[in-house]
């Protein structure tokens, strides 16, 4: 297929909420809250169209468990938030995980914690992306720099929520939600539905661990399954037995941790001949490739790595540029969240330095290029 | 009734004398008695010890976040408007953590039917006291007499504008069975309170006596809508007014919404 898709100017936002349609989500529930509200607001008027339903819901919990509830009707489901909202979703995103419910979070940080400066730019929610809510539980997070980029890992997003019957958070920034871009968008784009069960249902095992990611049949279908937040086996039905409550925390966890390298979405900038090496992500990643460029200029040797795949840290990819370069420096947009995976990985192979900002201004490229320059 | 039951999970976990059997056996006389195909059914659960039912039900059932149940329900009933859903929960459950949900769930009429199994009391976590344990009585966290006042539940989910509302215990079996019947087949937001006996951590801390006397208590105490319309406020503080509270008939949240889709439709064929 060579056909060209429709070029428009779009705002972060609307790449985000075009690109789940595209991806086949047809059901958003969510709460107003900035900087994620367009994604709502564009959800109202275009799910109907398409047949789908939108609910804004009376709370943040309300429209992560309605997420839920329409996922398990069958049903892609997505919905957005901030910050605060975020928080406030986390007891349910844990649900979705231990209940295998695939569905897309989508946080637009803004500076915090708690209502924090509204709504300046933040990377704040790195940490509590991987463990805002309790327990072990199997993480994947993905992180645009570009609208662009929105659009193609919305998608993904959607694609890797049904492909392993899991919660996705995408996370975004205030800078990249609300900038505007010319992108093309896609005729069509691939997508991915979640495994279905084909035998009798008499015999289905809505969590039959022969595989990692057991068929999932809709409520609805006549296979008369329970889904639990409570630890379970097989047959869904919940248990207190040790062996079959490590098998599933490490099956669910493992389904990940698997996937680890096929996940690692990462691109590399000017590395080749690098010595200083930028990890950036995000808003922050656009200030950091800039800066990279400028001091190359001043013939400084840099390159930038830069991170579409939060988590699972793309270790492997960091540990195989690292082992070239002199020292890194990590640029975020919080005291230093990311850079504790990076110093973890590298283990004091090279030195890490990190350019942090938290009083809600994007960081500059200058700022980043007297960390490199500097030494 | 056993077909509705998946047997092979029993024996249940609730306490002898507990009032939940008795209001999930109501409620899957009143699924049989409406014939309903039981493929086309999903229960959905919040925590607490009725909240425990959804696992004994075959039906599709989901088990969810304490006081999320409607909120779950709510995205269900969109994504499958033909499945009949059916909210269980506790008074803890549904009116302390999940009371916004319950009230908007309410005013949206959306087409799901809830019965709340009102035993005064946070069972599961040993007897600490809820909304609706009444001022005075005792509970693990009200160790000197509750000084919250109790809500009425049903009074707050018709003001909310719940479409079809009733009321009974444990003791009226075969009304409340009839009632759940009732609110089953309401196209809205039905919600029935069905008062129950938990004999081990409110009867026994508050010297209720056995379940047998507790369910006397409710056939001593409990009063029609009829009679409670002829009683002054003062003969009926220690009542429970059983019966058909609430019913009217008005646009269903799906209903509303095809309508939006409708017009959503047109405008951009525009």
């Amino acid at each position: 297929m060579s056909e060209r898709g429709e070029i428009r100017l779009v705002q972060g936002n609307e790449a985000c909420a075009e690109a789940a349609l595209a991806a086949g989500v047809r059901f958003f529930a969510g709460y107003p809250i900035t900087p994620s509200s367009e994604i709502a607001e564009i959800m109202a008027v275009r799910l109907p169209q398409l047949g789908g339903k939108f609910i804004q819901m009376e709370d943040e919990i309300a429209s992560m468990a309605a997420t839920i509830g329409a996922s398990l009707a069958g049903v892609k489901a997505m919905t957005a938030t901030s910050g605060p909202g975020f928080s406030l979703k986390q007891e349910n995103i844990g649900y979705a995980a231990l209940a295998e419910i695939p569905c897309v979070v989508v946080n637009v940080q803004r500076i915090g914690p708690s209502t924090g400066m509204p709504t300046s730019p933040s990377q704040g929610d790195v940490m509590q992306s991987r463990w805002g809510t309790h327990g072990d539980h199997p993480v994947v997070v993905f992180c645009p720099w570009s609208v662009r980029e929105v659009y193609d890992l919305t998608v993904h997003s959607v694609n890797v929520a049904e492909r392993l019957r899991m919660p996705v958070i995408l996370l975004m920034d205030e800078v990249v939600a609300h900038m505007r871009e010319k992108i093309e968008i896609p005729p069509q784009v691939e997508t991915v539905d979640r495994p279905r069960p084909s035998g009798d249902r008499q015999d289905y095992l809505p969590y039959d661990d022969s595989s990692d990611v057991p068929p999932m049949a809709a409520f609805g279908d006549g296979y008369r399954f329970h889904v639990t937040g409570l630890y379970h086996g097989p047959s869904g039905f919940p248990t207190t037995d040790p062996e079959v409550a490590d098998r599933l925390i490490r099956r669910l966890c493992g389904k990940v941790q698997r996937r680890r390298q096929q996940l690692a979405l990462t691109s590399a900038h000017l590395v080749d001949d690098a010595e200083v090496l930028v990890v950036a992500y995000g808003a922050a990643a656009r200030s950091a490739l800039r800066a990279v460029r400028e001091a190359r200029s001043e013939g400084v040797r840099a390159g930038l790595l830069k991170i579409s795949t939060i988590w699972p840290f793309p270790q492997e990819v960091l540990l195989s540029l690292a082992a070239r370069v002199r020292r890194v420096v990590v640029v975020e947009m919080n005291l230093g969240q990311l850079v504790l995976e990076v110093e973890r990985v590298l283990k004091g192979r090279a030195p890490v330095q990190h350019v942090g900002r938290v009083d809600g201004e994007l960081v500059t490229p200058e700022e980043i290029r007297a960390a490199l320059e500097g030494v | 009734m056993k077909r509705y039951l998946r047997q092979q999970y029993m024996p249940h976990i609730w306490c002898p004398g507990c009032g939940n059997g008795i209001v999930l056996g109501a409620l899957l006389r009143a699924i049989s008695r409406l014939g309903w195909d039981q493929d086309r059914i999903a229960v959905v659960s919040g925590i607490g010890c009725s909240s425990r039912a959804t696992g004994y039900l075959d039906f599709d059932t989901l088990h969810t976040t304490h006081g999320r149940a409607l909120a779950f329900a709510t995205g269900l009933k969109l994504a499958r408007p033909e499945l009949k859903v059916i909210v269980v929960g506790g008074d803890g459950d549904l009116a302390a953590i999940g009371g916004n949900h319950l009230i908007h769930a309410a005013r949206r009429n959306i087409d799901i039917t809830t019965i709340c199994v009102n035993n005064r009391i946070y069972g599961m976590t040993s007897g600490q006291a809820s909304p609706l344990t009444p001022k005075g009585r005792l509970a693990t966290t009200a160790p000197y007499g509750n000084v919250d006042r109790p809500f009425d539940l049903c009074q707050l989910v018709q003001a909310a504008g719940a479409t079809y509302v009733a009321r009974s215990t444990t003791y009226h079996v075969r009304q409340l069975c009839n009632l759940i019947a009732e609110a089953l087949e309401n196209r809205g937001f039905s919600f029935v309170e069905a008062v129950a006996q938990c004999p081990v951590y409110y009867g026994r801390r508050n010297r209720l006596g056995t379940a047998v006397d507790m369910l006397k208590y409710y056939r001593d105490h409990a009063v029609t809508v009829r009679a409670a319309q002829s009683m002054q406020p003062e003969q009926l503080a220690d009542k429970i007014i059983i019966g058909r509270l609430h019913h009217v008939v008005e646009p269903d949240y799906e209903s509303e919404y095809a309508r939006v889709m409708e017009e959503a439709r047109r405008r951009a064929d525009r």
